[in-house]
């Protein structure tokens, strides 16, 4: 009887199917699923802000909502937005990736960042440096990332966010370094020191969270360029006796933005949960996770004097000063053909590790 | 149609059989076949070609593309000679010795089958890792087994150990004693009759074994990519190459290196099938 | 054990068991051991509360669906190649048969990718599939497609070898005492393969629970959403979360250890109702 169990077979699969998509639809109107598409190192932030949302939500309006959220290099989430990824809100590592796909799936409006305060960005952070301990090579400071001998391991700038903030990082360093030898610095110089920059790093990991693992767990490099929370985190999870961070004196200023996906929320009816999230994160409970999480509070009045205290101070300077925006950097450097492609030959100089 | 009508009716493409629903199962079976493996393969190779054949070529002779298919190639290449040599001393002890715990080991023989590669990789990372049980042996000596090439070798040995073991076991089985006694009386020595007599007999059946083996771990991702070090040119798989083009989008790349990685494993394949036609012809079994 | 002549002296005999026991036990015996250990490292709790986080849960339950999709899928397809391919002659059949076995010979990650360059939103039915506002990539419908492939062969490869071999005498016999097409493969046919296909059911069941590179791949990574467990266990141990990633870790072995016992059991008890290359 092949043709009965061939239909008992489509039957049950078609059953499954629906009964599961129907739990994942949430069962009952009064439960509420969103999905956060975010950059790879805020996996223990979002886990908690997602928490405490969840909770005040329920509190305010009876409502159970579940947050479910995604985690990889910038932009490449950004790239699986674009290409379907279905994402109520996107939590993304730098402007120019949710510009992206504003312009290229039209999927929110443009003036997207205009909507929340701080240009869209609940959070800041900075770059910074994470040595083994002892410093054995004797990081101090931008330069020595390019000498002969050290080993440096960074993201891939086309996938992660955080590999693009330390390119530019690096590339500002040297801008703002030779900034007396030619007006807003000199240019070619920025572009050797960034290549000898990547002539020293071995590999690039998809996101910045793969970095640390590199470094942290594969013991792979010298020195980690990493986000200011990543850096604290890793000596938090790995031991402050084994890592230490090295605060360069001058750096980029992070802002990574989030924003709603119009067309998502508008389909799925979720607009009103999904705002309340994005401004739950401006409120003193989040303000406070946040800065508890390493990530620099927004509005830092709110946040644990204690936890603010852990901050260095570094010179910092914007996208906007140093590079004219995200759009004009994402297309100079990081585009198919740009200064990035130009300069990174992987395997040009045998490798040390 | 009825059955009764059915029975009995063969499309012209079959001999005519007494037998109904030819050409029911024959269609569900070709087109299940073509919709879940033989179209996407193809959309792969249109994809492919897209770049056009001298495009596919650039592409697969980058340096980093020629690098990751040598670590693949040769690692694989390794891997395989060793499960090989092993595999063949595993089969003997099975097939022809008794010893406590036989039929557990036997059985244990399918486990890189059954063990999903996920399970397998963070098992070998966290085994092979500087502080792992078999990695702290080695770090005094300040050899580093996890995230080198070294790593790749053992995961791939893993995952390719049953392969040479399953195939050498029924012949082996098989074999007539008759021979092997046939040659002592003759008056070889054990060894003679050993590396002689019986080990030819079970050549096709090694390489084919290692044939297989070779082709799984070129291909594999999951065991691999946790112990590996991921690093260009050092300690970067195949795979893992089409999966970062994939994050970066890069759509033509990536078919590109996989339409290279699927030429070899034709390839494997077509090696396989011929070994084991000559052998059936040589000596009447695979 | 004959000695001399006709067999390999004590040492040489005990010199290889030590080989072969020794491989085994570095490559197949430690590596179970350090899931078990990892996994119970913290203790019995810590191990348990691995199981209860939500999204933990929700990728066993999207493992256990696309097993449950795929198998039984793959379970059809290969009934229905075998009975044409061991009960008919046609031409093309060892090509067919080949065929079968092509997605033993691909990556798992050009697996996934297939299904990536056809349903992706740049893909060849990417429009179309928008148009239906129909997730596949991304998408549970994607992560069960790839596993179908990736398992597409397992069931087929053990029943074909075992209905070839035992030819259509029966079936014919049945059909002369007036049984109908499908009684005949109910009543006669099946149960003549009942140990292969279930040896079949067996890997193919395994495998789709545990693939990984091909769901990698066309997986969204949401958690909860669109993670099986072999995801979930890589973000776990991504994210340092050792004891949990060895957890859910443990419940694959577990399985895996499960599949080998039954499999040893089909074996020893009904060898000689497997397909040909079973037998040993």
């Amino acid at each position: 009887m092949s043709n009965r169990r061939t239909f008992l077979t489509a039957l049950a699969s078609a059953a499954g199917m629906a009964s599961v998509s129907a739990v994942v639809r949430a069962q009952t109107p009064r439960d509420v699923v969103l999905t956060n598409v975010s950059y790879d190192p805020t996996r223990e932030l979002y886990r908690a802000l997602n928490d405490a949302f969840a909770k005040q939500w329920q509190a305010d309006t009876g409502q159970k909502v579940t947050i479910r959220t995604s985690h990889g290099g910038s932009g490449k989430q950004a790239r699986s937005v674009i290409d379907g990824l279905e994402a109520d809100v996107v939590t993304l590592a730098l402007a120019g990736d949710i510009d992206a796909i504003a312009r290229e799936s039209k999927r929110l409006p443009e003036n997207w960042q205009s909507r929340l305060p701080n240009n869209a960005s609940p959070y800041t952070s900075t770059i910074v440096f994470v040595v083994r301990k002892g410093n054995p090579k004797s990081i101090k400071d931008w330069p020595d990332l390019a000498k002969e001998g050290v080993s440096v391991v960074t993201p891939n700038p086309k996938t992660s966010g955080g590999a693009r903030w330390n390119y530019l990082a690096a590339w500002a360093y040297e801008l703002d370094r030779t900034r007396n030898d030619k007006a807003g610095g000199d240019q070619a110089a920025a572009r050797k020191f960034v290549e000898a920059i990547y002539r020293n790093v071995p590999v690039l990991d998809s996101g910045a969270r793969g970095s640390t693992t590199t470094f942290a767990q594969r013991a792979v490099g010298d020195v980690l360029v990493a986000w200011e929370n990543e850096a604290f985190l890793t000596l938090q999870e790995f031991g402050a006796d084994k890592f230490e961070i090295v605060v360069p004196g001058f750096s980029i200023l992070a802002e990574p933005p989030v924003s709603l996906v119009d067309q998502v929320v508008d389909k799925r009816g979720t607009r009103k949960v999904a705002e309340a999230y994005l401004e739950f994160l401006y409120t003193p409970a989040a303000q406070k996770i946040i800065a508890k999480n390493f990530y620099r509070p927004s509005k830092p009045d709110s946040a644990d004097p204690a936890d603010l205290a852990r901050f260095p101070k570094i010179r910092l300077v914007t996208v906007d000063q140093a590079f004219g925006g995200w759009a004009k950097a994402q297309a100079d450097h990081f585009a198919e053909g740009g200064t990035f492609d130009q300069i990174y030959k992987p395997g040009a100089k045998p490798v040390t590790r | 149609m009825s059955v009764a009508a059915l029975r009995g009716w063969t499309p012209s493409i079959a001999k005519p059989s007494v037998l109904p629903g030819f050409g029911l199962t024959f269609g569900f079976a070709v087109s299940y076949l073509s919709l879940i493996v033989l179209i996407p393969l193809a959309v792969l190779v249109w994809r492919a070609s897209a770049l056009g054949i001298d495009g596919i070529w650039r592409v697969a002779t980058t340096p980093r593309v020629l690098a990751a298919l040598q670590v693949s190639f040769f690692i694989s290449a390794a891997a395989a000679t060793v499960n090989v040599v092993f595999g063949a001393i595993v089969a003997w002890v099975l097939v022809r010795y008794d010893f406590p715990g036989k039929r557990i080991f036997d059985a244990a023989v399918d486990l890189p089958f059954a063990l999903p590669t996920a399970v397998a990789g963070i098992a070998l990372a966290s085994l092979y890792a500087t502080n792992g049980w078999i990695g702290a042996l080695f770090a005094p000596w300040g050899i580093k087994i996890a995230f080198t090439p070294l790593g790749i070798f053992i995961a791939l040995v893993f995952i390719g150990l049953p392969f040479v073991v399953r195939t050498v076991q029924p012949v082996l089985q098989d074999f007539e004693r008759e021979v092997e006694e046939a040659s002592a009386t003759l008056g070889a020595g054990r060894g003679q009759t050993v590396f002689r007599v019986v080990l030819p007999a079970l050549v096709p059946a090694l390489l084919t074994g290692g044939a297989l083996a070779f082709a799984r771990a070129v291909g594999e991702y999951g065991s691999v990519i946790f112990i590996a070090g991921n690093m260009p040119f050092v300690s970067e798989i195949a795979p893992l190459l089409i999966v970062t083009r994939l994050e970066e989008f890069d759509y033509a790349g990536a078919s590109a290196i996989a339409t290279v990685m699927l030429v070899i494993s034709f390839a494997a394949l077509l090696a396989i099938n011929s070994i084991q036609a000559f052998s059936r012809r040589r000596f009447g079994h695979a | 054990m004959p000695d001399g002549v006709f067999g390999e002296g004590r040492l040489v005999r005990w010199t290889l068991i030590a080989l072969a026991v020794g491989f085994l036990v570095l490559f197949l015996v430690l590596p179970l051991l350090a899931v078990f250990t990892e996994a119970l490292r913290r203790g019995a709790e810590a191990f348990s509360a691995s199981f209860d986080d939500a999204d933990t849960q929700a990728a066993i339950r999207l493992t256990l669906l696309v097993a449950a999709i795929a198998v039984p899928l793959n379970l059809v397809f290969g009934l229905s190649a075998a009975w044409a391919i061991a009960k008919f002659e046609f031409p093309g059949k060892s090509v067919l048969i080949s065929l079968i076995d092509l997605p033993f010979s691909v990556s798992p990650v050009v697996s996934g990718l297939v299904y990536v360059l056809l349903f992706g939103a740049k893909g060849l039915l990417g429009p179309l599939v928008d148009d239906w506002d129909f997730k596949i990539i991304f998408a549970v419908p994607g992560i069960v497609l790839a596993t179908i492939f990736v398992t597409f062969p397992f069931i087929a490869r053990e029943v074909i070898p075992l209905m070839q071999e035992q030819g259509t005498a029966d079936e014919e016999a049945a059909l002369t005492l007036g049984a109908s097409g499908f009684r005949t493969f109910l009543t006669v046919t099946l149960p003549n393969v009942r140990w292969a296909l279930l040896y079949g059911v067996l890997l193919c069941n395994a495998r789709a629970m545990g693939e990984f590179g091909a769901v990698s791949v066309v997986s969204g990574h949401i958690r909860g959403l669109t993670n099986t467990m072999p995801l979930q266990v890589e973000i776990l141990y991504n994210e340092y979360n050792f004891v949990a990633a060895f957890a859910v870790a443990s419940l694959l072995a577990g399985l895996a250890l499960v599949t080998l016992g039954a499999k040893s059991l089909l074996e020893w008890r009904h060898g000689d109702s497997l397909s040909p290359a079973r037998r040993h």
